[in-house]
């Protein structure tokens, strides 16, 4: 420290203490209203959530990867796979959405910030908290006994076994009303993202205009308008049950376990929709700057979308084939769930027809994106053979299920929002990530990605039910979940060298410029990071790609484009 | 032509923020209600014991005065575009005060259901999803009312004036839609299913 004042106003560390100073740094994180900061906040949130659940996954692999294992007693299993359901979904699924969101929206298209910053906070902090409230339960539930509070009737937690009778203390209790309060947050996210996308827009910012990315989170923030909200009722009911001794999913008193189910699907499914779109709108961002080509089919990807928005809310039921629906119920969620397969088929299409004749350029990003769309186009595949109801009795609850929905969640959403963290991050620092992790990162968490999903597949057929805390020698599961957990450990690796990129580029990374990708989306005309205010004055925008159109003055999109 | 000259005449309109808002928080808030009026309707006639539906009295008084409160919000809309506060301020008020009869209503009914009838919200089924779904829309009523008597305070403070009628008339579309509901409910709960 200098002992002598310079002569700068607000000359650092001068007359304040290190502690002080860093007081004051978190106190403008805290308080801030910046839709850049909380972008970072939500990110940042959702990446330690990765973790944590993603330890919780170790764990459960480490405890089935040898028959007759003992690590994990069978009431920790439950609270382990419970507890990575529901923070996979809720803290790192829904927050990384609404982080890259927050971050985006604005910068696309053309805003100073979202519509309401101090909504925006809100909803941020309702989230934080909500996490915290749900993982508080391991300590706060009967307080210290052990691990033994948190919640355990799995992510669905169906009816009855949520009831009084059946799980007396608080966990369940922690892990509704930390939904409800997360839901809150998650609304006031949504409101906001449709609120900006569509009064926020800069001049000549038509809707048609729009990047698909942001088109995606408006999709995908309407649908959450409809899904997270029946949750939040369902959880209210179960709340009244347990509190004021209700009887909506009291079998006992005319209550019916089914509607728990048909009210959490609806819920459900479509949630993973709501978590999908993003993930299609980064790969509709990054294939067409890492292929050289303007996005094949932009009118179609937005009516697919929208489509797949419609067609996800009537689709619930095929979670339930099982329960003995009637046949025309079976016919119905069938065929709507096999519908699907036609807007996101429409999608896929495009996006290998943006790839087909472009000059493809296999950075981090791109490999993340092309690994997807294979991923996504299996994962579709096997949805569809869920979809036929007599092949589902026979997997239901199988591993064949627990594969087929980590190759949507891993294998899609996750390896897309890899792909966004690398494509976003020189924007975000202002330095770009080292690609020699990049690549090793991408390799390992592929080759570990594989070994554990595509196996499981076959563990499924094998007749291995979901969530059980181990088993028997002799029923010939042995090899091939050593395999799985062997696969999961590789993944962690990956994970790790990814957070090891992070910090580590964000010190001694190589500095970035306004646009190391030669995109086109108006995110990459400000300054890396960029100014509070975004852009110095309001832009202008005649094309869907604005920065093609000054960098080729020559041959402009607005001549060509409809 | 030029690019830039050709581009800067064009009108650029947007939507209202504050109304994509509130039409947004509306479309989620149906989703609730839908969850709770197909639970109820599911219900009907399934208690195991205890009192049934036909232990209500249709609430006709109630309902004339919330249906009446969505008319009285909107002329104080009107008055506040041309600017009337005066005339703002007592349709505002008679709004807030429908609603508080509204309110009132429900709790003497709720009372006489406690009380005379022994129905609670742990008796059956029934108990259940009528408290739940008419403690849900009232719940609504109580917020919207909050929201409500927010702005009369400022009303008599001084501070609404014209430019703001954009805002109240947001605020009043979250009490047309609890009016609306209350339409749903009242067909549901004391029309179709007594």
């Amino acid at each position: 420290m200098a002992d002598q004042t310079l002569p700068i106003p607000g000359a650092l560390g001068v007359g304040r203490s290190r502690g002080a100073a860093l007081l004051e740094w978190l106190h403008t994180w805290v308080i801030t209203v910046d839709h850049k900061k909380l972008g970072i906040l939500y990110i940042v949130y959702a990446l330690f959530f990765l973790l944590v659940a993603g330890s919780e996954a170790m764990a459960i692999r480490i405890q089935l990867a040898i028959p007759n294992n003992h690590l994990l007693s069978p009431e920790l299993y439950n609270e382990f796979f419970t507890m990575h359901g529901t923070t996979m979904v809720f803290l790192v699924g829904m927050t990384l959405i609404f982080g890259f969101g927050n971050y985006l929206v604005p910068l696309m298209i053309g805003a100073r910030d979202m519509a309401f910053p101090r909504l925006n906070a809100f909803s941020f902090w309702m989230s934080a908290f909500g996490g915290l409230l749900l993982y508080f339960s391991f300590i706060g539930g009967f307080g210290l006994y052990g691990m033994g509070a948190a919640p355990d009737v799995t992510w669905w937690a169906y009816a009855p076994l949520t009831e009084r009778a059946f799980s007396p203390g608080h966990n369940t209790d922690y892990w509704a009303i930390a939904l409800i309060v997360m839901g809150f947050g998650t609304l006031g996210a949504a409101i906001n993202t449709l609120a900006t996308a569509f009064s926020m827009r800069c001049r000549g910012m038509t809707l048609l205009r729009m990047p698909l990315f942001v088109w995606l989170m408006v999709v995908a923030s309407a649908d959450t308008l409809i899904v997270i909200t029946p949750l939040t009722a369902a959880q209210v009911m179960l709340i009244i049950d347990r509190y004021l001794g209700g009887h909506f999913f009291d079998t006992q008193a005319g209550g019916s376990a089914t509607v728990w189910m048909h009210f959490f699907w609806i819920f459900g499914h479509p949630e993973v929709y709501v978590l999908i779109l993003p993930a299609f709108g980064i790969a509709s961002e990054v294939i067409p700057v890492f292929s050289r080509k303007a996005i094949f089919g932009y009118p179609a990807m937005v009516a697919a979308s929208v489509g797949i928005a419609f067609v996800s809310l009537s689709v619930w039921a095929h979670h339930m084939f099982t329960i003995g629906m009637t046949s025309a119920s079976n016919a119905f969620f069938a065929l709507s769930t096999m519908m699907v397969g036609i807007p996101t088929g429409i999608k896929i299409f495009n996006w290998v027809a943006t790839m087909w004749g472009g000059k493809i350029r296999f950075a981090t990003p791109m490999l993340f994106c092309t690994a997807f769309l294979f991923q996504f186009l299996c994962a579709g595949l096997t949805g569809i053979m869920l979809a036929v109801a007599p092949w589902d009795w026979q997997l239901h609850n199988s591993y064949f299920v627990v594969a087929h929905f980590h190759y949507t969640l891993t294998g899609s959403f996750v390896f897309c929002f890899f792909a966004a963290i690398y494509y976003w991050y020189p924007k975000i620092t202002g330095r770009m990530l080292s690609e020699t992790l990049g690549k090793w990162h991408f390799w390992l968490f592929f080759i570990g990605f594989h070994m554990t999903f595509d196996t499981m597949h076959f563990l499924g057929i094998l007749g291995m039910p979901r969530s059980i805390y181990t088993y028997e020698p002799d029923r010939g599961w042995t090899t091939l979940n050593m395999i799985v957990s062997v696969g999961g450990l590789i993944q962690a690796v990956a994970v790790l060298i990814l957070v090891w990129n992070i910090v580590d580029s964000y010190m001694h990374g190589r500095s970035a410029g306004n646009d190391p990708w030669d995109a086109w989306t108006l995110e990459w005309s400000t300054p890396s990071p960029p100014p509070p205010y975004n852009f110095a004055t309001e832009p202008v925008v005649r094309s869907r790609r604005p920065l093609w159109d000054i960098k080729h003055p020559e041959d402009p999109d607005w001549k060509y484009e409809l | 032509m030029s690019a830039t000259s050709a581009f800067a005449g064009e009108p650029w309109r947007l939507p209202s923020r504050g109304r994509v808002a509130m039409l947004s928080l509306i479309v989620g808030e149906s989703a609730i209600f839908t969850i709770f009026v197909v639970a109820y309707i599911y219900y009907i006639g399934r208690s195991t014991c205890g009192p049934s539906p036909q232990i209500l009295e249709v609430p006709w008084f109630n309902t004339i005065c919330l249906l009446s409160s969505s008319v009285s919000i909107l002329l104080a809309e009107r008055a506040i575009e041309r600017g009337r506060i005066r005339a703002f301020a007592s349709w505002w008020g008679l709004t807030m005060l429908l609603g508080i009869v509204f309110l009132a209503g429900t709790a003497t009914e709720w009372k006489r259901l406690i009380w005379t009838d022994g129905l609670d919200i742990r008796t059956n089924l029934f108990g259940t999803t009528f408290y739940s779904l008419v403690g849900l829309h009232a719940t609504h009523v109580v917020v919207g009312l909050l929201m409500l008597s927010l702005v009369m305070i400022f009303t008599l403070l001084g501070r609404v004036e014209e430019r703001h009628a954009e805002r109240i008339q947001v605020l009043s579309l979250y009490w047309h839609f609890v009016d609306a509901v209350w339409v749903v409910v009242f067909t549901v709960v004391y029309i179709v299913g007594r």
